[in-house]
């Protein structure tokens, strides 16, 4: 006994003394985002439509003139589990927009957007990007999945358990929210941006959304808390844009395996009953003396 | 496998076969009548998880290589096109990342499982060291299939794995331009990682049936780290192995499943949804969890030769532990101070693991430089020495004896 509590003790201590160390490292660190709630988090989580439209507007009208969206195709907006638009709503969006291509002479031409085509991107490649910018504005197809923060010891145990999953778009939301004076002290250097929740506090971009910015027609608050939670949630989408039929199959896994591991696991102690608890041993006999 | 069969073929096509090809009677031998001891724990059920991951990983992985294309300009977009558009791709593409992990999970139980009861013992050296070569080609092909994803961590991981080899004097430079088919990690180094990735698997499973065959030889260790002497200690493979290693992995795919389908986040790196740039370098390069402990060992070495022996070291060293460890009993059940020494170790290869996912400065080298010497002292010192100075306890006089004495 007193072996296992000094090892008990070791470990304890070892954890101890690991977990302490970063605490030093962290105070310079830019804090972590606070915690939103979202529609799309725990195991039955699914995107909620008529947030994802709105996210998808604040896109188009303010993210778009400088964020490309390469992996997202205008069908992907007719998807099921996404957007909820029809068909005809999604080939009507893509008909907004002009697409560089080919005729059949072989002469470079711009037409119409078709369901099948991807988003364009806003500069002709990185390199403009980077010189109207500044610094290249990210692609925002899977930004969401791409923009984490670290948890460190011990959160990253208990999100294993808690399936907290949505570090991206709470970050996402932490940057849109997060523009603020620059403290006392704090130098900026010429052409950043101070913001609380961006490593270094310098970010390249302006603040991208203010109050009232985006005109919502289904009555829900013009503000930037709230355009920030949409715009996140709508790229949360973007990027893990099968995550209802994700959770949908895994609910139905889950159960499977649950009631097979029963089965196995009754199919088991009949099969072992004879092995670990022999007959013979209930009547009083001597099991060594016998044969299974 | 083990020794001559008592398969009587029940039908006119498989006597027909027995006679040409007796198959069946290898089967019959190795997976239903072969015996099994009888005390058997949980932790021997990892050996068929880890046949099931195998064959979770190759068929996955068939499928998946059907729809990627190994090339600088596409691999990335290639594999999130399989997660958006291909039927149910999301479902196989996460299935074999996490297969991945859960490969090495049940692996490295399965180590400290050997380690804890002396399975790599006389007869068991040949057994023990087949493991060895498996779990070295594990780590190989999983490191590249990291790398086909093509991702800033992907890419950056390649770079920094690959310049490991530059620290060797004289050949080291040119061995790294051969290793990458060019001047840098680029289109050629993905395309042989592809290759070899999809060819290292088959190399497993033939290792994995020597493994089998080793150990269908010899017979299993078990908790009590003696051998079967009669009938008694030992119940057949088929029904008594077979149920319980079925139920075995069908938990072991609940907690699978949910990596799969409720945070599929959880171990994948950030910077991995960013596309290979050679350009810029991600603030922190962290390998997969699986390789942290080594991650931590390579960087608590200040020198780079010494750290990359060192690295290197502590994987090769497990192939002499049978020789390392001169006590004569078994299982740890039987040897109280091996136990503490073998759970301190193990303490320091998670805590290793954990220093590995730090970044090297401060404290954390110092604690890494702690646990590294333990690790080694482990093998080097400690084991030869328990073996001479250890008074273990008495063994029992049977395996029956030993489960039926506890109830």
């Amino acid at each position: 006994m007193t072996m296992t509590r000094t090892l008990i003790a070791l470990s304890l201590a070892a954890g101890v003394a690991i977990s302490v160390l970063p605490a030093a490292a962290q105070e310079a660190a830019s804090p972590p985002p606070p915690r939103q709630t979202w529609s799309f988090s725990g195991p039955f989580g699914q995107y909620d439509e008529a947030q994802l439209q709105r996210g998808f507007k604040i896109y188009r009208e303010v993210c778009s003139n400088c964020h490309s969206l390469d992996l997202v195709a205008f069908r992907n907006l007719a998807d099921p589990g996404g957007l909820g638009f029809s068909e005809a709503q999604a080939a009507a969006v893509a008909a907004e927009y002009k697409i560089k291509d080919v005729d059949d002479k072989g002469q470079p031409v711009e037409r119409a957007g078709r369901p099948a085509d991807y988003f364009p991107s806003p500069f002709p490649n990185a390199a403009a990007a980077a010189a109207a910018n500044g610094v290249a504005p990210p692609d925002m197809s899977t930004l969401a999945k791409a923009r984490v923060y670290l948890r460190g010891f011990p959160w990253f145990i208990f999100d294993a358990f808690t399936q907290y999953q949505e570090l991206g778009p709470d970050y996402i939301h932490g940057i849109l929210t997060g523009y603020e004076q620059p403290p006392k002290g704090f130098k900026l250097p010429e052409g950043g941006h101070y913001n609380k929740y961006f490593p270094g506090h310098n970010i390249a971009m302006p603040q991208p959304l203010q109050d009232g910015q985006v005109t919502y027609e289904d009555g829900t608050p013009q503000t930037l808390d709230q355009y920030a939670k949409d715009v996140a949630a709508f790229l949360m989408w973007a990027a893990e844009p099968k995550l209802e039929q994700r959770h949908r199959i895994g609910f139905q896994v889950m159960i499977f395996l649950i009631v097979l591991s029963g089965l196995l696991y009754f199919t088991k102690k009949k099969v072992w009953h004879e092995v670990e608890a022999p007959r013979e041993a209930a009547s009083g006999q001597d099991p060594a003396k016998t044969t299974l | 496998m083990s020794g001559h069969s008592t398969y009587q073929p029940q039908n006119g096509f498989m006597r027909w076969l027995e006679a040409r090809l007796p198959i069946g009677g290898l089967v019959h031998s190795s997976f239903v009548t072969y015996p099994t001891p009888r005390n058997l724990n949980y932790w021997w059920t990892f050996g068929g998880i880890l046949s099931f991951m195998l064959g979770v990983q190759i068929v996955t992985g068939v499928v998946l290589a059907m729809h990627y294309t190994a090339h600088v300009d596409l691999a990335f977009k290639s594999v999130e096109l399989i997660m958006r558009d291909v039927n149910y791709g999301w479902l196989l593409r996460y299935i074999h990342a996490y297969g991945a992990s859960m490969f090495f999970f049940a692996v490295y139980i399965h180590m400290f499982r050997g380690i804890y009861y002396g399975s790599y013992k006389a007869p068991r050296e040949v057994l023990w060291i087949l493991g060895v070569i498996i779990y070295l080609l594990m780590m190989a092909t999983g490191f590249m299939g990291y790398v086909l994803v093509w991702g800033q961590m992907s890419f950056w991981a390649a770079t920094v794995i690959t310049n490991l080899f530059s620290a060797l004097p004289g050949i080291g430079e040119s061995l790294v331009t051969w290793l990458w088919g060019g001047y840098a990690v680029g289109n050629p180094t993905l395309n042989r990682f592809f290759s070899l990735h999809y060819l290292l698997p088959f190399a497993i499973a033939g290792v994995v049936v020597l493994h089998v065959w080793a150990l269908h030889v010899v017979g299993q260790n078990n908790p009590a780290g003696i051998e079967p002497k009669s009938d008694k200690d030992t119940v057949p493979f088929t029904p008594y192995a077979t149920v319980k290693d079925s139920f075995a992995i069908a938990v072991f795919c609940i907690l699978f499943a949910w990596f799969v389908f409720y945070i599929p986040g959880y171990l994948l790196n950030g910077d991995n949804f960013i596309p290979a740039n050679p350009a810029v370098t991600p603030a922190e390069i962290v390998p997969e969890w699986y390789y942290l402990p080594f991650y931590a060992i390579l960087r608590s070495i200040p020198n780079k030769l010494l750290g990359v022996i060192a690295l290197f070291s502590s994987i090769g060293i497990l192939a002499f532990l049978p020789w390392l460890d001169t006590s004569r009993v078994r299982s740890a059940r039987y040897r109280p101070l091996f136990k503490q020494f073998f759970w301190l170790w193990v303490i320091a290869c998670v805590g290793l693991g954990y220093l590995g996912s730090k970044p090297p400065e401060g404290a954390y080298v110092l604690i890494s430089r702690i646990f590294t010497a333990y690790y080694f002292c482990f093998f080097i010192i400690i084991l030869p020495l328990l073996g001479i100075f250890e008074k273990t306890k008495p063994l029992p006089n049977s395996i029956s004896d030993s489960v039926l004495k506890k109830a």
